[in-house]
């Protein structure tokens, strides 16, 4: 055992290899990735590790492996939960030899994610049993024992952090590695009755997950993580779960008249716990983020108990609905229901009486529209809607702090595609559909290329869509490298099979950048630091019976304007394959420079790309030498040639 | 007790290796940590920042900090500074690197952003002995490279007493933390304020 101040993410790998793991999959997704990035840095013996095409692709393999009696692990975040839940839902009543936590990382805010979606219902709706770990050491514990209890049920276990732990760090103990379990799979052995999924089974087992479920409920009402805290004065609880916990605890410090409940299964519920903790409750806060499970189980238990206790939170609007909590949140939340630390006794006495005016009532609880968690980038706290330190009277509001919008990066060949496809279809009567990955940012202005965005591979077939509603509509979908590998190309089988005419652009920037250049099959790179053959885009094009594939620089700007009027012009389905590399990946090629003499301070540059690098200083238009990459893209619109490259 | 500090600035200046070394040195004087961090969407030109939680005993539940309640501020860019300005203590401490980061959207919509109605704002809600502006970037171009701004930045953090640790205790866990080819380079840069008086003015 020693210390280490350690990312949620990295204590959850490290947890994972403690307890034996064999094999671990996933797809890249924030905030789930490090997970497995720090599987494969910190094994230490053969443990195989991948990063799969998707998200069902990852979880097929972390099942089949748990089949052969493996500990696998698959990571993803909640949104590649959707994409997995095909095999997810089935697995559920196959079940697995050796452990299997399906690791699905929610990210409330939502911070980096298309959805507030909360894993926790997934887990009800699978009956999968789901771990909610609420630090950084607990997470590292705790996965050790989702282990457990998936080898003993023979099912696999939902393991759930969000993002403030799996990107808190914190200093834990930690395991030597001669201390960790050694796991030896006996290997996968037939019996078509256990493996072959058939309506008959499904039924027999479907009432075997029932009954242990029921089963597990008991478990966890014993399970050690899962716990009361504080006799409190026998009227008020709080019962939470996560990182929201972590925060009731802070908020709680120094007093211990609230009775708490913490809840680190959310499914099976721990009943007869939650049984104990609302005995002689008036009122219940449960503090939670995404949606109000432990406050919809509580209120179950209260009714199948016929317990007189008031259950609040999100659905009696005492909390936010949508976005995260922060510590200022909880501190509020907890202070109007239990009052202060100091004047708590007369505090609850108001608030019961207040209870007794029944629902509706509750004006001076904070709404939902007054307590907007700082998730969002508008809602970030500012200096001008939240009053600096000392006596808030007597300060002075403060000047408006610089709006940090995320932008494609200086030199980001992303920026040279959308604007040769802008320039090319100029005055016509166009749609541009985006897709998931650092090239959704096209939709900022000057650019404004993203009509729309809506899931991983969404885009090829919303404009397959669009275009069967508008045949005289030139539809283009924009799409990623790796997101092309993960969920377009049945999208693109589709179109030709269908007979639909679209141009689809790959932007291939050869990784999977937005979440950290992960390798993909386009890379001929693998986790276990293969070098293996490339799968080729262009080749997977043809093969689908594409005629009209075209590989062009998106830097030469003459020609990847020409190449989209081509395609452009042709029947059917065509691709545009933009290839140049990441420039977070790359060595810059080099630097751009204004000559002053011959820039007419059109501010052309600036209006029709809007590259960081370009910036205005004493009212003339420069280049900023620490982010110019040297693409040449400026140089290329610029009407005077005033821009040109300079040695570096 | 808790030291609470909040690191902030723009993605790319090395708040992340800051707030390590932070955290590496006060679990070498066997205190716990807990730190929280922007991951994601908001690195590369967006405001980042880092909670760090340093505890000598006292339990800690989340690595969150609360409105009012930071020990010190270390701010890298002053726009930034300014944002985090409502997470600081009464009496709580603030360093703030003096140059403006322009945001990158900034020519685009014809903002005028810089650093003096910034740090004219932090003197005067702040008494002068709770406030250091420092010329960050002109202390890291002695050494020749711009990239040690954090360290600078993070030896006249230390040096306040703010942090509860010594320059000997961040010394020596340098090794741990940085490169090994950078560590000589590190430490001189994380002495450079402490050698004469760098204030800006």
């Amino acid at each position: 055992m020693h210390s280490e101040f350690l990312m949620g993410n990295a204590a959850i790998a490290l947890g994972a290899l403690a307890a034996g793991l064999d094999l671990v999959s996933g797809y890249p997704g924030t905030p789930s990735t490090e997970t497995l990035e720090n599987v494969a840095k910190y094994k230490t013996k053969g443990t195989y590790v991948e990063w799969s095409v998707n998200e069902k692709s990852a979880m097929e393999v972390a099942a089949g492996a748990a089949y052969a009696g493996a500990r696998t692990m698959v990571t993803m975040k909640q949104v590649g939960l959707n994409v997995a839940s095909d095999p997810l839902m089935s697995l559920e009543y196959i079940g697995v030899k050796g452990g299997m936590v399906v690791l699905v990382a929610d990210d409330p805010g939502p911070i980096s994610s298309q959805t507030e979606q909360d894993t926790r219902h997934f887990s009800y709706f699978s009956k999968l049993p789901c771990f909610d770990p609420t630090s950084v050491q607990e997470a590292y514990d705790m996965i050790q024992e989702a282990f457990e209890y998936s080898e003993k049920y023979g099912t696999p276990v939902f393991f759930r952090p969000t993002t403030r732990i799996c990107h808190a760090y914190a200093s834990i103990d930690v395991k030597d590695p001669d201390e960790y379990k050694v796991n030896k799979p006996e290997g996968f052995v037939k019996d078509s009755k256990r493996w072959v999924i058939f309506p008959r089974l499904s039924f027999a087992n479907h009432k075997k997950i029932v009954a242990r479920n029921e089963d597990l409920s008991d478990v966890f009402s014993d399970y050690k993580r899962n716990e009361i805290l504080f006799s409190g004065d026998g009227k008020k609880g709080i019962a939470a779960g996560g990182i929201s916990y972590a925060l009731a605890r802070e908020a709680l410090k120094g007093r211990e008249d609230v009775r708490v409940l913490k809840v680190a299964t959310p499914h099976p519920f721990p009943e007869k716990l939650a049984v104990a903790f609302l005995q002689g409750l008036t009122e219940v806060l449960c503090l939670e983020e995404l949606d109000p499970v432990i406050e919809r189980e509580l209120i179950f238990v209260a009714g199948k108990y016929g317990l007189p206790v008031k259950i609040r939170g999100k659905l009696t609007h005492d909390t936010a609905c949508a976005g995260e909590n922060s510590l200022d949140l909880v501190r509020k939340y907890v202070e109007n229901f239990a009052g202060s630390a100091e004047s708590s006794d007369e505090e609850a006495a108001a608030s019961n009486a207040e209870q007794t005016k029944g629902p509706g009532l509750e004006a001076d609880l904070p709404s939902a529209q007054q307590t907007k968690g700082p998730g969002s980038k508008a809602d970030l706290p500012s200096a001008q809607q939240t009053k600096g330190p000392g006596s808030e009277a007597e300060l002075p509001s403060a000047p408006d702090t610089p709006v940090r919008p995320p932008v494609l990066c200086a030199g980001c060949p992303h920026r040279a595609s959308f604007y040769a496809v802008k320039v090319a279809m100029k005055g016509k009567k166009t749609i541009f559909c985006g897709d998931i990955g650092c090239y959704t940012l096209g939709n900022a202005m000057p650019l404004d290329m993203c009509d729309t965005c809506l899931c991983m591979g969404a885009g090829i077939n919303i404009a397959q869509g669009v275009f069967r509603i508008e045949p005289d509509t030139k539809a283009f979908a924009f799409v990623g490298d790796s997101t092309f590998f993960a969920s377009a190309i049945t999208g693109i089988i589709n179109a030709v099979y269908n007979q639909a005419e679209m141009t689809v652009v790959i932007l291939d920037n050869s990784t999977t950048a937005m979440t950290g250049h992960q390798p993909h099959p386009g890379t001929g790179k693998t986790m276990m630091g293969d070098v293996v053959s490339k799968v080729s885009i262009e080749a997977v094009l043809r093969g689908i019976g594409l005629s009209f594939v075209e590989t062009v620089d998106p830097l030469d700007h003459k020609a990847a304007v020409d190449v989209v009027r081509r395609a452009a012009a042709e029947p059917g389905v065509k691709a545009i394959i933009y290839k140049s590399p990441c420039v977070a990946i790359t060595k810059p090629q080099g630097l751009m420079a204004v000559d002053q003499e011959k820039c007419i301070g059109c501010k052309r540059c600036i209006r029709e790309i809007g590259c960081p690098g370009i910036i205005i200083d004493d009212g003339k238009v420069k280049i900023d030498d620490s982010l110019c990459t040297g693409c040449g893209l400026c140089a290329q619109l610029c009407p005077t040639g005033a821009i040109g490259g300079v040695a570096r | 007790m808790i030291r609470n500090i909040v690191l902030c600035g723009v993605g790319g200046q090395g708040t992340v290796l800051a707030s390590k070394l932070l955290a590496a040195a006060a679990m070498e004087k066997g205190y716990k940590v807990m730190s929280a961090e922007t991951i994601g969407m908001a690195q590369r030109g967006g405001n980042v920042f880092s909670n760090i939680r340093i505890s000598d005993g006292e339990e800690i539940f989340a690595p969150m900090i609360g409105h009012g309640e930071a020990d010190l501020i270390l701010g890298f860019e002053p726009g930034e500074t300014v944002r985090m300005l409502p997470f600081l203590k009464k009496d709580g401490f603030v360093i703030t690197n003096n140059r403006a980061i322009k945001p990158t959207t900034a020519t685009l919509t014809g903002s005028t952003y810089g650093a003096e109605p910034m740090l004219a704002y932090l003197r005067k809600v702040l008494d002068p002995e709770h406030l250091l502006v420092v010329d960050g970037d002109r202390e890291a171009a002695k050494l020749g490279n711009p990239r040690v701004l954090n360290v600078v930045l993070l030896g006249a953090a230390v040096r306040t007493g703010a942090t509860g640790l010594t320059e000997e205790n961040v010394l020596s866990v340098m090794d741990k933390v940085v490169k090994e080819r950078f560590v000589e380079l590190n430490k001189k840069a994380f002495l450079l304020t402490g050698e004469e008086d760098s204030r800006e003015d």
